[in-house]
């Protein structure tokens, strides 16, 4: 009676590339990730600024291959304007989570280390944050600010630090006072080797995986918040600014206008998360034998 | 927490650990409160945008600035920040939130309206979703790594990650434009005399809405359920029960379900938070008239009365979900409640 | 530990008709007519379990819980595996039930009243006719009754008469059923464990080191409640590390060692200064105990994944010849017990 390993593929392509274990598949899902974020992003940089210029002569146009996602009622290409857009949301997005995630070292470090209140004064500061809806903070952070980008970078990166301040705190305690870091001071090493040692290896991993995993989420609320109309001038084609614009010819049966931004935006914000997601799995010495 | 038998706390004990436990929240939330009172209005005493400005609207040029001096005087904005805090703090401790520049009308009553109008959107969601959520959450969590899992997880991921406006969008077009089913916004038929409105009319304009944002919230509340089943299912107790012979449903309804309830019950109230910020954004999509329109509203024209009230009555919102989730803990875990001698 | 005590064929409870092992098990075992007295219950032959973990970088490696483990457990005896932490032992139990953990690689063969123990026949047969004493407490749920806890393993009449009876067997009260596991002490969590196993009616239980722990009299009472449960005429499997709890109750001694059975002998073998056991390794636990000389051998056992080519208890031998070096000895007759040595007498 023989009980052998189950081939674990997670997705139908594998069945093709069958010698490959888990943790291979995982980087090659990372890498087209990785890709199709890349070519994005390519695409945004190097596509020409005059195919988002006005052309009345080639307004509202459907799909097709020469635009490939239609183009606006001024005759702009769909195509290069999501494009654009999508590299300034990923670029607010990247600034915006950046700062929360050192704002977040800071502080979860802070409350973990330099004793109890320093701690509770943290830990009342994360409640404060959390306490009110990311959306509806937001709108007031971009409000204060006047609006533009400085707005929402400042908003973003002023919602989003609490949660990973909680996580790398959790992260800090549990090391500190673990035995092996006791038994290392009591071995006489200096708490310089101890930070270097013992804790930065567990932490490391843990602030590039808080940023690739905080990133879609900067990115969409970055989203959101343009949408509803606090974020960039409609002169910078952000994604939130094309999807209200497109609201407005709805009813018109222009469906290109709305779907096509949105739908490159969640593949953006998908692979952004699997990459963050199966760096996690690797890195995560809990789940990485699975 | 092994109680020896002799060992049981009195019951005198207990409810002195609950009302302190009661005390504590209480004290957090006035303290979280009135930090958030602070903050909000010195933010907002520094933001560029003239009040006056935003009250008067387009005709600021016709108004003379002895006019702009009245409105001022009137709207008490030409004293000093401190004096304005301690007054409008006083008017709070009274219930009197100000008055919205927007609505001309009691920021109390623009809330109170609005927010039953949200609360039927939002109730909406949080029960669809909450129940799918979970039935999807279970059963990916007993078929991990088989097709079903993968299907949903990838499903839910993708979900997850979709702009809730967008998906709004998607749908209006969709029912409304294509299809002609469901009404494209608005919270009652336009034009329509509020007398002749009736519950189906609101239910009507409510569908889409409700439908966004429960589409949304399932994959959260799905994900978050399918990995705490299978944290149970990983557990010493799960082993021993299969060693007993129980599988499949069997097993999830002896075991599992109960174990995971809790924590799934408490997920829901918990995600007051991202209820509210999806209600914002559904609410412009449909033009939905909720509090989360009012916010935006607000947000957009400097209407700072409106707004600081919202952000509070926001957070009270959150800080309720949160006390009931706690509550509940209290409530329900026998090992909280049976504490005491049998 | 009686031999005297053994149940003849013809009394005993089992509804299947006691082909005995002798008729499926391969010829070449059939010979140790000794262990045919009592009843094969269950037979395990040449079982081993791997595992599959990733080295530094993307390969995969694996790791050999347990190899070539040969081992029968009669009805109406009690079989002691004894041996050191992480020689495979809880892995034993869990794959006789066929629940171990879904990265584990299993081949062998396993017998089980005669008929091949196959997943199904697993399936089927967990907690009916083969039963687990789990080692950790946190085996009960903690949001269920001790009481209902038991009364979902009673497979055959009333579960609230059953669990009745067996509490009272244990000293538990009808409040204790009504308590929650937190609510229940060591000792009382214990005893609700064992009356689980046993309301399930099952002919072979398996106690999966029942007493660290344990308030000397409480470890007492669940032994004395394994020796009734043999001398009924179930088959116990007692694993432990407690060498000198399982002399006491046990009838024969395994002795495993990194992965592998390497002697097999009547409990009564251990005695004196050790000289009737056969396996060096068997000596020297006997030796260690501090009723006797308290004196260890060198070294440890060997890791899961740097396991020698040879022997497997040759880096540690005093008798090792280049012959133990190069080849694994299989398990051979000696007496009236089994060796896996080439110099054992």
């Amino acid at each position: 009676m023989n009980t052998s390993l189950t081939a674990r593929m997670p997705y139908p392509v594998m069945a093709f590339i069958p010698t490959l274990n888990r943790r291979q598949q995982t980087l090659l899902l990372m890498a087209m990730a990785a890709v199709v974020v890349g070519v994005m992003i390519a695409a945004g940089i190097l596509l020409d600024n005059d195919r988002i210029a006005t052309h009345f002569d080639q307004r509202n146009l459907a799909p097709s291959w020469n635009h490939l996602f239609g183009t606006d009622w001024l005759g702009r290409d769909m195509f290069t304007r999501t494009a654009k857009g999508l590299t300034v949301s990923i670029g607010i997005g990247m600034i915006a989570s950046l700062a929360s995630v050192v704002i977040a070292m800071i502080l979860g470090l802070a409350s973990a280390t330099l004793g109890k209140t320093v701690d509770s004064a943290v830990s009342w500061l994360v409640d404060l944050f959390l306490g009110v809806p990311h959306l509806v903070a937001l709108i007031l952070i971009a409000f204060v600010m006047g609006g533009g980008a400085k707005g929402v970078i400042v908003g973003v990166a002023c919602t989003h630090w609490p949660s990973l301040t909680r996580l790398i705190r959790a992260e800090v305690l549990q090391i500190r006072f673990s035995e092996y870091v006791h038994v290392s001071k009591h071995m006489g090493r200096s708490r310089v080797f101890i930070a270097v040692r013992h804790v930065m290896p567990h932490l490391a991993p843990q602030f590039l995986v808080g940023i690739l995993l905080l990133f879609p989420h900067a990115i969409l609320h970055e989203a959101s918040i343009t949408f509803l109309g606090f974020g960039l001038s409609p002169h910078q084609p952000a994604i939130g600014v094309i999807l209200s614009e497109s609201m407005k010819y709805l009813a018109t049966g222009m469906w290109w206008l709305a779907f096509f931004p949105g739908l490159s935006l969640l593949v953006i914000v998908r692979s952004m998360d699997i990459i963050g997601d199966h760096l996690r799995q690797l890195t995560d010495p809990h789940s990485a034998h699975e | 927490m092994v109680l020896e038998t002799g060992q049981e706390r009195s019951l005198m004990m207990i409810r002195l650990e609950r009302v302190t436990w009661l005390t504590g929240k209480a004290l957090r939330i006035m303290t979280l409160l009135f930090a958030l009172c602070v903050i909000s209005f010195v933010l907002l005493s520094y933001s560029p945008i003239d009040p006056v400005q935003a009250y008067v609207g387009a005709d600021m040029m016709r108004v003379s600035s002895q006019q702009r001096e009245q409105i001022s005087e009137y709207w008490g904005l030409n004293k000093p920040p401190l004096e304005r805090f301690v007054r409008w703090g006083r008017a709070l401790i009274h219930g009197d939130l100000g008055v919205s520049m927007i609505f001309r009308s009691p920021v109390r009553d623009v809330i109170k309206d609005r927010f039953a109008a949200s609360l039927a959107l939002m109730a909406a969601a949080w029960f669809f979703s909450g129940i799918i959520g979970f039935v999807m959450g279970v059963t990916a969590g007993m078929n991990q790594g088989r097709w079903l899992d993968r299907i949903l997880k990838w499903y839910c991921l993708t979900l997850a990650s979709t702009p809730t406006f967008w998906l709004g969008l998607l749908l209006v077009m969709v029912f409304s434009v294509w299809l002609g089913w469901f009404p494209v916004g608005l919270g009652v038929p336009a034009g329509q005399l509020s007398e002749d409105v009736t519950i189906w009319n609101r239910v009507n304009h409510l569908i889409l809405p409700a439908l966004t944002l429960s589409i949304i919230g399932v994959a959260n509340i799905a994900l978050h359920t399918r990995q705490k089943l299978i944290d149970v299912l990983k557990s010493d107790y799960i082993l021993f029960a299969r060693a007993k012979g129980k599988h499949g449903v069997q097993l999830l309804w002896q075991h599992g379900l109960r174990n995971i309830m809790l924590p799934a019950i408490t997920l829901q109230f918990a995600s007051f938070s991202e209820l509210f910020g999806g209600s914002v954004l559904a609410e412009q999509v449909f033009s939905y008239p909720g509090l989360g329109n009012a916010t935006v509203q607000a947000g957009l024209r400097g209407d700072l009365p409106l707004l600081l009230g919202i952000v509070l009555f926001s957070a009270l919102f959150v800080f309720s979900g949160n006390l009931m989730a706690d509550l509940i803990y209290l409530v329900v875990d026998p090992r909280i409640t049976e504490a005491t001698t049998l | 530990m009686n031999n005297n005590k053994r149940v003849p064929i013809h009394k005993m409870h089992c509804a299947d008709v006691p082909k005995g092992a002798r008729h499926a098990v391969p010829h070449y075992i059939s010979g140790w007519a000794f262990m045919m007295k009592g009843y094969d219950m269950l037979s395990i032959i040449d079982l081993s379990i791997s595992f599959t973990q990733y080295r530094t970088g993307l390969r995969q490696k694996t790791m050999a819980a347990v190899s070539n483990l040969n081992l029968s457990v009669a009805a109406g005896e009690i079989l002691a595996l004894v041996g050191s932490s992480g020689s495979g032992k809880s892995l034993l139990a869990h794959a006789i039930l066929g629940i171990l953990p879904s990265n584990a690689t299993m081949t062998g063969a396993l017998v089980f009243k005669g008929e091949p123990l196959t997943p199904e026949r697993q399936r089927a047969l967990r907690g009916r006719d083969m039963a687990l004493i789990p080692q950790t407490v946190n085996s009960l749920d903690p949001l269920m009754r001790a009481g209902a806890q038991v009364r979902t393993s009673v497979r055959n009449g009333k579960g609230r008469a059953v669990q009745k009876n067996m509490f009272e067997r244990f000293g538990l009260t009808s409040r204790d059923a009504r308590r929650y596991p937190f609510q229940l002490s060591g000792g009382m969590a214990r005893r609700v464990l064992v009356s689980s196993a046993l309301a399930s009616g099952a002919r072979l239980i398996i106690a999966d080191e029942p007493t660290p722990g344990l308030h000397h009299q409480v470890a007492q009472e669940t032994l004395t409640q394994l020796r009734e449960l043999a001398d009924q005429g179930c088959a116990v499997m007692l694993i432990t590390h407690d060498m000198g709890t399982a002399l006491g109750v046990a009838d024969q001694i395994a002795v495993l060692y990194a992965g592998t059975v390497v002697e097999i002998c009547p409990s009564s073998d251990f005695k004196d200064q050790g000289h009737l056991l056969r396996h060096p390794y068997s000596r020297a636990l006997w030796r260690a105990l501090p009723e006797n000389e308290f004196h260890p051998i060198s070294g440890s056992q060997p890791l899961q994944d740097y396991l020698p080519s040879g022997c497997l208890f040759e880096p540690r031998c005093e008798a090792g010849t280049s012959l133990c070096k190069n080849e694994r000895p299989e398990l051979r007759e000696l007496r009236s017990g089994k060796v896996r040595c080439v110099h054992a007498s």
